[in-house]
């Protein structure tokens, strides 16, 4: 195993790709000949057992998975779903700001979230974004921090209100912690997850300084009527019990150039999106005319998200 | 071949005969299998919501479970380095009956890993050729290869040692003892990279601490040893195996050196988040004394801290720990004290409050209870199985027709 296969940001070498093709033949050659019997056990899935690591994957056999979800997603939901997995775009480094100065707590991005990526409903109820609310008195400070405010309006007074959710970080924790190499970090920046390669170890939850991981304690509860049917395979795909998802940037919208979802709804215009590459980004804009600072600085974790009081 | 089979009757024939007690324990341990299978099979079907997990405390009893007993595995084995030293005659039975201990240990060890998966079924994902293990980056991976290199390093002493006796010979000492010797640092270094998994963790600063290593070897060296005398006394009253009373007390001075080093790294660690007080000390503080009204912990945590001075007291006095009631009293308070103390007493407050501040009240469900129940009896039953096949022949009344 090559260790600089899994270093984040950086682009495989050639000689990575020749090896992971050579131990993809390998695994196929060894389990194949060693469970070749089994494939007629009930409920064990030939196909499931098989699959390669999803950087592996040839573009035919790309296609063949993909339709496979959207088969699976048919039979399940009774619904077509356009299941993508496009790639990273040459020059795009996605970066996110925040401005805490204007953000009043409504917690809309908490469930426009939810709705456009198909996180589980209840039981359990999986946020990507937590909202956390906190004291003017205290400034940015956990200790002082609730998560359940519950007001009959926001924002209260001598309160602030700052949301969390995964900073994409360039150096990040949760992709050294985990075991399978289920979890990388993209040439654009985005931390994915494949729910397919997961085995829920939560060695990435320990690891993540910001609660941003969140686990299928039970098979998702996700009504047919609200399936978002664009879905991209590394995001918001439903996801099977047992395994980690989180905050992707949307990753189905912002590949096609469009603003997450938590962006659009913002009604204070407290989020920003775009590309750290583009000098005529918003975000590029934030940063040059705003003072920004990132979430748990002396972890060095060097988050693509960063925070700032616009006002 | 058919030397196998007769010696696979041989064992079956040990292992049916016994006094009443014998299947009485035997019994037991069932019933136990039994409560954890019928737990697993709701955490199976339900998924880990059967237990108390979430995601701001997302390891928990299972996982505390897994590093106490790894730490129960590792020193089992360095019995050999007093049993050398001191001249105690039996060596070869106390590495034996050392190394059954930690395959045992191990077994259970492998089973809190697999049932605090989320997913068990890929398994093979983590192994080489088949998956795309982390390696050398994840030190879940390194934990998974140091635990198998010391099963197997076991399992070969253990085999090579009954192989020998059983056919009547004594083992190739060339062979043997090279074999024990690795096992030293392979044993060590189980327990330091359990530690290395939680200590790497810069989100969780009660983890991140450079003294977690050495507090792990510390109660480990408590822990194993607290079993091991308990298992010579039960030998030597019914495999005859000739222990020495000297022997026992010797183990007992020792545990009281590792005792004192561990209460003193646990107090310089309590020094330094008190003292210094910054926003880092909320994690000591909810395991100690609460925080916010929320207190699950605090009875844990003194009844640990209560165990172990006991045991210290007990094991430190040469007139207590020469005395078979109060040092097998002292040996019961350690394993207890380690056990609160490696498990949830560890994981626990590393993830309480949360990393964003919450404070999620974790305890354990009936499910996770009779799942490690289950996981007990099924590490008890592989100590019982293998003693009982060991022991005769380790003392030669079970072995090889050809030799008699």
């Amino acid at each position: 195993m090559s260790a600089t296969s899994s270093l984040p940001v950086l682009p495989p070498t050639p000689d990575e790709i020749e090896d992971a093709g050579r131990r993809a033949f390998l695994r196929t050659a060894v389990a194949g000949g060693a469970l070749a019997g089994l494939s007629g056990c009930a409920g064990f899935s030939m196909d499931e057992f098989l699959r390669k690591h999803f950087k592996e994957l040839g573009p035919d056999e790309l296609k063949k998975v993909l339709a496979k979800v959207e088969k699976t997603n048919k039979e399940t939901w009774g619904k077509d779903t356009r299941v993508s997995a496009t790639g990273p775009r040459e020059g795009v480094e996605f970066g996110y700001g925040l401005d805490i100065s204007r953000c009043i707590g409504c917690r809309r991005c908490v469930y426009a979230c939810v709705k456009e990526n198909n996180q589980s409903r209840q039981a359990p109820q999986i946020h990507w974004i937590t909202v956390l609310e906190m004291e003017k008195d205290h400034g940015v400070d956990l200790a002082h921090a609730e998560v359940y405010y519950d007001p009959a309006t926001v924002p209260q007074p001598g309160k602030f209100y700052f949301p969390v959710q995964c900073q994409q970080c360039r150096n990040p924790p949760c992709v050294k912690a985990c075991p399978t190499q289920a979890t990388w970090k993209e040439k654009d920046g985005i931390v994915v997850v494949d729910y397919d390669w997961c085995i829920g170890c939560r060695c990435c939850m320990s690891a993540c300084p910001y609660g941003a991981r969140h686990f299928n304690f039970a098979t998702p509860t996700l009504p047919a009527e609200e399936l978002n049917p664009d879905q991209h395979y590394l995001g918001n795909r439903p996801r099977p019990k047992g395994v980690v998802e989180k905050c992707t940037f949307c990753i189905q919208r912002a590949r096609e150039g469009r603003y997450t979802a938590c962006v659009e709804v913002c009604p204070v215009g407290a989020r920003k999106f775009g590309n750290l590459l583009d000098p005529e980004s918003e975000i590029r804009k934030v940063m040059e005319t705003k003072r920004v600072f990132v979430f748990k600085e002396d972890l060095a974790t060097h988050p693509q998200f960063y925070y700032f009081y616009a006002t | 071949m058919t030397g196998i089979l007769q010696f696979l009757k041989g064992c079956g024939r040990q292992i049916a005969t016994g006094n009443k007690a014998y299947f009485i324990w035997l019994a037991a341990l069932g019933v136990a299998i039994l409560i954890g299978l019928a737990g697993y099979s709701t955490q199976y079907r339900q998924g880990l919501i059967a237990t108390n997990i979430r995601d701001q405390v997302s390891w928990a009893f299972y996982i505390g479970n897994f590093t106490f007993l790894v730490g129960v595995a590792a020193a089992a084995v360095l019995l050999v380095i007093p049993a050398y030293i001191y001249h105690w005659g039996p060596i070869k039975e106390v590495v034996l009956i050392g190394e059954l201990l930690a395959i045992s240990a191990l077994a259970m060890c492998l089973l809190f890993i697999m049932v605090d998966m989320g997913r068990p079924d890929r398994l093979l994902h983590m192994t080489p050729i088949l998956g795309t293990p982390n390696w050398p980056r994840s030190l879940l991976t390194w934990d998974a290869l140091v635990l198998n290199v010391y099963l197997i390093l076991n399992l070969v002493v253990v085999g090579f040692i009954l192989f020998n006796a059983y056919a009547g010979r004594e083992p190739n000492k060339k062979i043997l003892w090279p074999l024990v010797l690795l096992s030293i640092p392979v044993s060590i270094s189980t327990h330091t990279v359990t530690a290395f998994l939680y200590n790497g963790m810069a989100a969780r600063p009660y983890w991140n601490a450079s003294i977690l290593a050495p507090r792990f070897i510390a109660s480990a060296f408590c822990s194993g040893p607290a079993v091991m005398l308990v298992l010579f006394q039960v030998l030597r009253k019914t495999a005859k195996i000739p222990i020495k009373d000297e022997a026992i007390w010797k183990v007992a001075e020792l545990m009281s050196y590792a005792m004192f080093f561990n209460l003193f790294l646990l107090g310089a660690e309590v020094f330094k988040e008190f003292y210094s007080a910054t926003e880092e000390l909320r994690y000591t503080q909810y395991f100690w004394f609460g925080l916010g009204g929320h207190t699950a912990l605090v009875p844990y945590a003194w009844a640990s801290l209560a165990c172990s001075i006991a045991a210290f007291v007990i094991f430190v006095v040469p007139r207590l720990r020469t005395n078979w009631k109060w040092l097998n009293l002292g040996c019961l308070l350690i394993f207890s004290g380690v056990y609160i103390e490696k498990g949830l007493g560890l994981v626990i407050p590393g993830m309480t409050p949360s990393t964003l501040g919450e404070i999620y009240e974790y305890q354990p469900t009936v499910t996770e209870w009779s799942i490690a129940l289950g996981i007990f009896g099924v590490g008890f039953l592989v100590l019982t199985v293998l003693v009982k096949i060991s022991i005769p022949i380790l003392v030669g009344t079970f072995k090889t027709p050809a030799s008699h």
